[in-house]
């Protein structure tokens, strides 16, 4: 079959193929999906003279260790991960954000994500992955996309179908940058909440839940009350709608999120700031911030302005 | 007719349709739904009609709210004829290895089983919306001596094919999935396919939907 391959000799906590994802399909229940940490997502790709919207090895947490077999191809880790490098008989230090090359037999092992959760791994040329509504992004909760919508196992084999000829090796000197503030737009239902818990919801800090995923981050702290309904009809959600359920807790929706729910919204995260949400590991402290819609809408194109600018420049 | 339009969040429409649930202001917003879906307005990525509201998400990159709020504003849904919705027959086993929640509904309908598998067949559903899991229809209404609320404890798993209660509803968990909604019986059909791209729901917004009994042989047989 394909010379080409990679063996999974640990496949790491959460690991799954992820691209651009999946739209025009909220209406029957299938969420985005797609790269958590789209401008990492973006840059691993760059690095390795892939096209942008080629898939990666997505994972959280602890990452894969893999074998490669085959011709010589680049690789490259993004976000702020440790991996090693192992060839014959030398082992090395990895660096995020720099092109490597790779021939038959070196392995990746990528060891952990640090002070954060996600990171990806982009390999010069092509997986051989099944699509479904032109994505490869892996639902596990649906099983929808490639390897049956399941996460990476151990032993199994992912075949590459070509590797790209460019094999020049490339930089950049990007940092993850951490913000003190997740900034928020007014929910559908702020009205919902006490004084009080609107007060909170702006001034208190919340601690990320062990609870969170690629569906959901679950929040802790001081409790949010809400005086006029707990549940409401439900109705359609989008990433980064934060709702609170009875218990008063906030859980904001992420990229697998469920397409309809039944509790208040107390705000949604602005586009701006999802990447950076989305990296916030369990423990880590959270602060809303409230912005208008304008300075949301100003801020997002900012965002994307610098993270085409970043791509340019590798 | 939309009553009011606001922005859910800096990515997204949200236009309300009322509070109240039935068939009619839900018909509303699939005529809405429906309509764009045909005309495919630059920008907009998703559409998520439910029972009295429509969420209409956009990429930032190619519009941005006002637009997409003209957008809508200006469009005559009366011009999308094309409903098309179907009449479905949904098999279901009531068999006690399937009606796990049939004491508990027992218990709170104060209604004998028979009663309540009665009521329930004697029934005609109009699919309100499909989500939360992919495909899972939200089918009403049932009659005010059906109506259950949640368990107080979600399941952490409900098997697929599982047909629930919850206050006016009935549902189809389309695969394995967590969920606190009253188990009543199972149907074999596959109410959702991954592989059938292009129409993966069975049962679609606007659609009518029948329950019929099948014994457990029938159950065990019925793909084969």
């Amino acid at each position: 079959m394909s010379s080409n391959y990679l063996d999974i000799i640990r496949p790491g906590i959460n690991t799954t193929f992820q691209d651009k994802g999946r739209d025009h399909l909220y209406h029957i229940g299938i969420p985005f999906s797609g790269a958590m940490d789209n401008r990492n997502y973006l840059i691993a790709n760059k690095l390795v003279n892939n096209n942008l919207n080629s898939a990666v090895i997505e994972f959280a947490y602890q990452g894969p260790h893999i074998k490669y077999s085959g011709e010589k191809i680049n690789f490259a880790i993004t976000g702020d991960v440790i991996f090693s490098i192992k060839k014959k008989d030398t082992e090395i230090e990895g660096k995020c954000y720099e092109s490597y090359q790779i021939e038959n037999g070196d392995e990746i092992n990528i060891i952990s994500t640090n002070k954060s959760v996600y990171g990806y791994l982009a390999l010069g040329g092509e997986l051989d992955l099944k699509f479904q509504w032109n994505s490869c992004s892996i639902n596990t909760k649906a099983n929808i996309g490639s390897n049956d919508g399941k996460k990476l196992d151990v032993g199994q084999r992912v075949n590459l179908k070509k590797i790209n000829s460019n094999k020049d090796i490339k930089k950049t000197n990007y940092i993850n940058t951490k913000i003190e503030n997740i900034r928020v737009i007014k929910g559908t239902n702020f009205d919902y909440f006490s004084e009080e818990g609107k007060k909170i919801f702006y001034e208190k800090e919340f601690t990320v839940s062990k609870l969170s995923d690629r569906m959901g981050m679950r929040l802790e702290g001081p409790k949010i009350d809400n005086i006029v309904n707990t549940n409401i009809k439900s109705e359609g959600l989008i990433k980064g709608v934060i709702q609170v359920p009875a218990d008063g807790n906030p859980i904001i929706m992420l990229s697998d999120h469920g397409t309809i729910g039944g509790y208040p919204k107390i705000g949604v995260v602005a586009s701006v700031d999802y990447d950076r949400l989305v990296q916030m590991s369990p423990g880590s402290k959270i602060k809303f911030k409230e912005i208008n819609l304008s300075d949301a809408e100003t801020l997002s194109k900012l965002y994307e302005m610098e993270t085409q600018n970043l791509l340019s420049q590798i | 007719m939309i009553k009011n339009i606001s922005n859910l969040g800096d990515a997204a429409l949200y236009c309300d349709f009322g509070n109240e649930v039935n068939k009619s202001i839900n018909s509303e917003v699939i005529k809405y739904f429906k309509t764009i879906k045909e005309k495919k307005f630059e920008g907009i990525n998703n559409l998520t009609p439910s029972y009295n509201k429509l969420i209409i998400s956009y990429d930032l990159k190619k519009t941005n709210f006002k637009k997409v709020k003209n957008y809508v504003e200006n469009i005559n849904p009366e011009d999308s004829i094309d409903i098309n919705s179907k009449k479905l027959e949904i098999p279901v086993c009531f068999h006690e290895n399937f009606s796990m929640d049939i004491k508990r509904l027992e218990e709170i309908l104060k209604l004998s089983k028979e009663k309540i598998l009665e009521n329930f067949l004697n029934k005609e559903y109009f699919c309100y919306m499909t989500g939360f899991i992919a495909g899972m229809p939200f089918l009403g209404d049932l009659d005010e001596n059906m109506r259950a609320q949640r368990l107080e404890t979600p399941r952490v798993k409900v098997p697929k094919g599982s047909v629930a209660l919850t206050e006016q509803f009935a549902n189809i968990y389309t695969f394995e999935s967590p969920g606190g909604w009253n188990i009543l019986g199972n149907t074999p059909l596959d109410v959702f396919d991954s592989l059938k791209e292009d129409k993966p729901n069975l049962i679609n917004p606007g659609d009518t939907v029948i329950f019929k009994e099948i014994t457990l042989d029938q159950y065990k047989n019925y793909n084969e």
